[in-house]
């Protein structure tokens, strides 16, 4: 009961590169003898770390489905595994490869075949921390207690996460990587949008069958590596920096002067200086890194050595994209698990007023959110209070149960999230004045933010810890 | 009736001849009679996160660390001794941990939760303090009086007692026990009456336990107060208690308070534990080795 291993996979679907990594996560009662149980991860292991292959293509705008699915079977196979050992996970498709036509599609036939509590997509954001995680960026800066950049520069796309104390302070993604432009036989064969319009900035007018001239390309990285300073706030902004932000991606706000950064993807091995062929992969990959290299980057920050580069996404996949809830819960086993659960999430004005036992105002929010979800089902997220009176927790139960019961179908779970150690007693609360009439769940120690979308996971460790898996964005 | 505000303007006066500095050595949140301004509490959350080292490099950094630990870090020094402010910090918390020792419990919060009392076999705090013994044994009228006013042969039987800190019943009692007695309702077991324990220490659960029956016993009791805080309160629980038990039979959940584990929590987690132990039909190491 002190210890429980689980098996998790990492499914990375990137641009340019594809991987499966298996992985043993540990979870153990940390606590002491004589305090309440603090259930955590206290170790991850990589069991088995597939190869790194090119992403199948049918065409530029598709996706080759049964070859992905088939090397995905072939490495669960080699691991000795099957989709039955697997206890969580998450497959994620990166950068240009979630915009082919058939991404969709594949992510649901993947998640069905990878197992019961895998985890399809993530969304932008969330990529750039997820790969920020694998490639031990917030761990450093957790220990460290300093602000860390984690850029992960791929093929298509470069995620950028900023930690600050092991927090995740800002998170953006931009249309920036190795890939965007790829040449053969001395001739550029392909040109990404957002490569287009780099080049135009530079007053150069780029299109697939032109030569591929050495000082035009180096040009063009150039100014992709000026993109990645803007966000770091070490050159001007300019107008293109606006222009190359993956859609989707949140407004990048940087809180606090970054410390160190710390670079992963394809492109963090091409920084090293290297007499290699730069166009070796048949693209620009190398040219960029070398641009990053003499760059302000590389000047004015200190860098951190990434434990993981071209697989610190898939690593983070496999390995963090799994938390746990707090270690006193309330819940129900029967509807565990769930998934794709969209969070509504009260501000702290919004707290107070429920706090205080406004429960028509919380009903028409409920209301307003299930309409515009187009759902019945929802995860309530609230910061919640750090010790809050009897009284004052009661008035809230009875503000939800209110507002529950007149804005949610009859016998429609309640599920809710707090960050404040305050779930098992809240969940008690509400389980009492419900009755048989619903059930209830109640986590905490969780951050959910509004427009996430919530997966819960059966609950392991003798029912003691939920696995919760936060997305941005859910597909399926 | 005397204005209070005069009453101040006079020991403000008194002091302020006494010594210059008299009344920066008032902890508590005193109006100041002059200004009309509040003088700061410096046991305060805010006073006690300030930075107190002169020009440090890394100011956030030390924000970071001090926000992690109760310990009391980043205060800086005079020469080799403690600055003005953090020796007046650990004098205010040191009289806060003699005051929960040494005071009675408010009598407001046993009312309000209809708790009656009754006393263990020390006389007052000095033989409390002094005479270990006699704080696990009740006096015979206490025995009288639980025998007459309590439901026999529970399931589980819960009760308080002041222990080293009678603060620490007063601030986390009055959430603790609703939120346990809710999470207790439906669980089909019989609780028995709730009291309070005067001069009660740990061990007294044993003669209560064996007074009444009871199957499962639990005492919510004041921890011995620390300059962390003074208001943190343990639960003991044992199944079947008997005078002479080891003492590894006992169940604890400790460090509940404010900036613990909040009162309301720890209840909702009591109401689960107690049940568990009840079905176990085993607590403290041996609940540990059913797993």
């Amino acid at each position: 009961m002190n210890s429980k291993t689980i098996t998790s996979v990492g499914i990375d679907i990137g641009t340019s590169t594809l991987q499966v990594v298996f992985s043993h996560l540990v979870l153990e009662n940390t606590a002491g003898y004589f305090s309440i149980p603090h259930i955590t991860f206290v170790d991850k292991k990589i069991l088995y770390s597939g190869q790194i292959r090119f992403t199948p293509l049918k065409t530029q705008t598709m996706l080759d489905d049964d070859a992905i699915r088939r090397i995905v079977h072939s490495e669960y196979e080699r691991a000795s595994l099957r989709p039955e050992d697997i206890d969580t996970g998450a497959i994620i498709i990166t950068g240009e490869a979630a915009r082919k036509e058939n991404a969709a599609l594949l992510l649901n036939s993947l998640s069905g075949f990878a197992g019961e509590f895998v985890v399809s997509t993530a969304g932008p954001d969330l990529e750039a921390v997820i790969a920020g995680k694998g490639s031990g960026a917030q761990h450093i800066s957790q220990t460290k207690g300093i602000c860390v950049m984690n850029l992960d520069i791929g093929g298509g796309t470069t995620n950028i996460a900023v930690f600050d104390s092991g927090e995740t302070v800002a998170r953006g993604c931009l249309d920036i990587g190795g890939r965007l432009i790829r040449i053969e036989d001395g001739r550029i064969a392909y040109l990404s949008k957002s490569a287009a319009k780099i080049a135009s900035s530079c007053g150069l007018s780029l299109k697939p069958g032109d030569v591929a001239d050495m000082d035009i390309l180096r040009l063009v990285c150039r100014s992709m590596t000026d993109i990645l300073e803007q966000m770091a706030g070490v050159s001007p902004v300019t107008p293109l920096l606006h222009e190359v932000k993956t859609l989707g991606s949140a407004a990048f706000v940087m809180p606090n002067a970054v410390q160190a950064i710390c670079f992963s993807g394809g492109v963090a091995d091409c920084i090293a200086r290297s007499d290699e062929d730069p166009l070796r992969y048949g693209d620009i990959g190398p040219l960029l890194g070398e641009a990053i290299g003499q760059s302000r980057l590389c000047s004015s920050f200190n860098i951190l050595r990434a434990e993981e580069t071209i697989r610190a996404t898939v690593v983070g996949a496999g390995s963090y994209a799994t938390t746990v809830s707090g270690s006193t819960i309330s819940h129900h086993d029967d509807i565990l698990p769930i998934k794709n659960l969209p969070a509504l999430k009260l501000n702290q004005a919004e707290q107070e007023r429920c706090y205080e036992g406004d429960s028509a105002y919380l009903a028409e929010k409920i209301r307003w959110f299930l309409g515009q979800n187009d759902t019945d089902r929802m995860i309530l997220a609230i910061r919640g209070e750090r010790s809050p009176s009897y009284a004052r927790l009661e008035v809230f139960a009875d503000c939800i149960c209110e507002a529950v019961s007149a804005a949610m179908t009859p016998g429609a779970p309640i599920l809710m999230s707090l960050e404040s150690d305050t779930a098992k007693a809240l969940g008690q609360l509400l389980e009492f004045k419900f009755g048989p009439d619903r059930t209830v769940v109640c986590i905490d120690e969780v951050h959910v933010e509004d427009g996430d979308y919530v997966d819960l996971g059966r609950p392991l460790m003798d029912g003691m810890v939920i696995p919760v898996v936060i997305k941005t964005l859910a597909l399926g | 009736m005397i204005d209070s505000r005069l009453i101040e303007q006079i020991a403000n006066a008194v002091l302020a001849e006494l010594s210059p500095r008299a009344e920066v050595l008032s902890a508590a949140p005193y109006a100041n009679a002059s200004s009309g301004q509040a003088v700061r509490d410096i046991t305060s959350e805010e006073s006690r996160a300030e930075i107190l080292i002169e020009a440090p490099c890394d100011p956030d950094a030390l924000v970071r660390m001090k926000k992690r630990t109760n310990a009391r870090i980043g205060v800086g020094r005079a020469g080799c001794r403690y600055n003005t402010q953090t020796l007046i910090t650990l004098r205010a918390d040191h009289a806060a941990a003699r005051d929960a020792v040494m005071t009675d419990i408010n009598q407001k919060v046993l009312d309000d939760l209809k708790l009656f009392t009754v006393e263990s076999r020390c006389g007052s705090k000095n033989e409390f303090l002094t005479r270990p013994d006699l704080g696990r044994l009740l006096s015979d009228q206490s025995e009288i009086m639980i025998r007459e006013k309590c439901a026999p042969n529970p399931d589980i039987q819960i009760f308080a007692a002041d222990g080293l800190s009678s603060t620490a019943i007063t601030a986390n009692l009055p959430d603790l026990m609703p939120s346990l007695l809710i999470g207790l309702k439906n669980k089909n077991v019989s609780i028995g009456t709730p009291f309070f324990v005067r001069n009660g220490r740990v061990g007294i659960m044993e003669p209560v336990a064996e007074i009444l029956g009871a199957k499962v016993t639990c005492v919510l009791i004041g921890e011995r107060p620390g300059l962390a805080t003074a208001e943190s309160m343990s639960s003991y629980i044992a199944y079947d208690a008997k005078t002479g038990m080891d003492e590894s039979k006992r169940t604890v959940v400790s460090n509940i308070h404010r900036r613990g584990i909040p009162a309301v929590e720890a209840g909702a987690y009591l109401a689960d534990l107690l049940c568990k132990i009840l079905r176990a039909k085993a607590s403290g190491v041996d609940l540990r080795k059913e797993g």
